[in-house]
């Protein structure tokens, strides 16, 4: 194996002695040319464990390293023209153009004098194009849709070049033709241009149709991990996520769950 | 290939002209009646002497004191804004000034009140007084509020002024008077030493924040983007809050408490031209400058031969903004 582009090796968190381990004994790893996929119930720690491993957050124990190097020994911005980030929520308080915010993305490569240069420029015009937001530059971003904006960041990690996407969430506000392009976005850029992609998502289905593997957390730790088939199976969810799932089968084997009905139990005889 | 990233050097020249007018009308107003024609004259070394001295030694180094200050203030104020990520930040809420006049009071006080000894008195209170707001802005949660931030600016603020009341209602009269004078704010009385110590003292600390612009349009957009996008987020709040305590002193220093333009400049220039700042911060430190010194010639004339002080006129003008800005936030919020 030529060396995980993002690894997190029994990594643990702890962020006030008087708390659990936000995570606990995690390890994952993502290759060149594959998507990987975090999955959990809310609090899981999934994304703790982006941030453990982004170098955000001091591990308690364990190791955190992005292309083979420990994070602790990246610059930052030598780490933005690695890995691109959407996270969770962004709202800028002050007026910003959409051509500005994107401009961003190219910020890790400039120096403190310097002009971008034209292929500074070229950067952000391939990432806007990838990212279907050309017709958006001269808007205020503060006019955008949530699904606009998510792709306004993403065409501002694109800007950056990176070798590895890392996004939380990124289709909580989006619709279904919007969250669908999103992924095979991602998707494409994975297989074509060998980008590795750690992407946190609740949406488990979408998740299962579109990573390689997928890695399971609850309570700070790994569940499972491994092909959709075998994270993704009614026992396993049902007791992660406290609810009875069924899972079924797409045509190509990719599982698919939908949650049980559990009607509410009749209002017990005191009125 | 036209850049879509809105160009700076529009605004620029129309600035520049400004800056240039500004100048102008500060040099032609005043209490001595001299007409432009003698001001010109007075200029190139010539003219009569008492025409020559009032131009020369009153007001080119009053209007070279009102360009730094106004430019400092505005500049800090926009620096401030982007690093606590909301647009009513400014030096004077944000409890710098009040913390930098207690120093220079205290300076004044133990009678090392020089043009160079006070901005380090004022530069120790200025860092004091920022420690403490954040200290008590901490309390609040870890997450930093930005309002929670401004909240403590202004109780920090509030308690440096009692205590700069304090220290003057035990102070002998000579020391009162030069220090009551001088915490109203104004540009007068200072002359070239002045202009020069301050020049020296807010140069590095201006070097800095030209240095850390583009980290501050990272910074703006959230801490957390903001280190995804290349910033050594600690670092830059480090370099900007010590280079903004500096820069706060050393205007408080040279004139004084003047609140206000750290909170307007860069409000109105953010609504012209977007947010970055390798443009707005230049920017700001042109029309701050114009601004105060327009306030000052319009606080020497309109109830001349009275001279207001130039606080009164930047809050006039400034407190208005505030409130429209305010409003704003709290819609913006409920949206």
């Amino acid at each position: 194996m030529s060396g995980a582009a993002l690894q997190l090796e029994r990594a643990s968190v702890r962020l006030s002695p008087a708390l659990p381990r936000q995570l606990d004994d995690v390890s994952l790893s993502v290759a060149e040319g594959e998507c990987l996929a975090l999955v959990g119930p809310n609090g899981a720690g999934k994304t703790t464990a982006l941030r453990a491993l982004l170098g955000l957050v001091a591990l308690e124990s364990g190791r955190a390293s992005v292309f083979g190097r420990e994070i602790g020994s990246w610059d930052r911005s030598e780490l933005a023209r690695s890995v691109g980030v959407v996270s969770q929520r962004e709202e800028p308080v002050f007026p910003l153009l959409v051509a500005e915010a994107i401009a961003m993305g190219r910020y890790p490569y400039l120096g403190t004098w310097s002009q971008p240069s034209a292929a500074d420029r070229d950067a952000v015009q391939r990432a806007m194009a990838r990212a279907d937001v050309v017709s958006l530059e001269h808007r205020w971003v503060e006019t955008l849709s949530g699904g606009e904006w998510q792709r306004v960041r993403l065409a501002r990690a694109l800007a950056q070049e990176p070798r590895a996407l890392v996004l939380d969430e990124p289709t909580a506000s989006l619709d279904l033709r919007h969250e669908m392009e999103l992924f095979e976005l991602v998707i494409d850029l994975v297989r074509r241009e060998n980008l590795a992609a750690l992407v946190v998502s609740h949406h488990l289905n979408v998740a299962a149709r579109f990573a390689d593997r997928l890695v399971l957390m609850s309570a700070g730790r790994v569940v499972s991990a491994g092909a959709p088939s075998q994270v993704l199976t009614a026992e396993t969810l049902s007791s992660v996520f406290g609810w009875p799932v069924s899972v079924s089968w797409l045509s190509d084997g990719t599982p698919q769950l939908y949650p049980e009905r559990k009607p509410l139990k009749p209002l017990s005889n005191q009125e | 290939m036209g850049s879509p990233v809105p160009q700076w050097r529009g605004v620029m020249v129309p600035l520049l002209l400004f800056w240039l007018l500004s100048v102008a009308i500060g040099l032609t107003v005043g209490g001595a009646g001299l007409a432009p024609f003698d001001v010109a004259r007075a200029l190139t070394g010539e003219g009569e002497p008492t025409a020559r001295a009032i131009v020369l030694e009153l007001r080119l180094p009053r209007i070279a004191l009102g360009l730094l200050v106004g430019g400092i203030l505005a500049v800090t104020g926009a620096a401030l804004q982007a690093l606590v990520r909301n647009p009513l930040a400014d030096p004077y809420l944000l409890g710098l000034s009040g913390g930098a006049s207690l120093g220079a009071v205290l300076a004044i006080q133990m009678g090392v009140a020089s043009p160079w000894g006070m901005p380090a008195a004022a530069f120790a209170g200025a860092l004091g007084a920022i420690a403490v707001v954040y200290r008590l802005a901490r309390v609040a949660g870890s997450a930093l509020d930005s309002r929670i931030l401004l909240l403590a600016g202004v109780v920090v603020g509030a308690f440096a002024g009692a205590l700069t009341s304090g220290v003057l209602a035990v102070s002998e009269s000579a020391a009162v008077r030069s220090a009551m004078l001088w915490l109203l704010g104004g540009l007068g009385g200072v002359g070239w030493t002045g202009v020069l110590a301050l020049a020296a003292w807010s140069a590095p600390a201006l070097f800095v924040l030209a240095l850390e612009a583009r980290n501050l349009d990272l910074l703006s957009l959230g801490e957390e983007p903001a280190q995804h996008l290349g910033a050594d987020v600690a670092r830059t709040k480090r370099r900007v809050y010590v280079a903004a305590s500096l820069l706060t002193a050393a205007a408080v220093a040279a004139a004084g408490i003047i609140g206000f333009v750290g909170l307007a400049v860069p409000h109105l220039l953010r609504l012209l031209r977007g947010h970055g700042h390798r443009g707005l911060l230049p920017a700001a430190f042109a029309l701050g400058g114009a601004f105060l010194v327009l306030a000052d010639a319009l606080a020497r004339s309109l109830f001349a031969p009275l001279e207001l002080p130039v606080g009164v006129v930047t809050a006039v003008v400034g407190v208005p903004v505030f409130a429209v800005l305010l409003r704003r936030s709290v819609i913006g919020v409920k949206r």
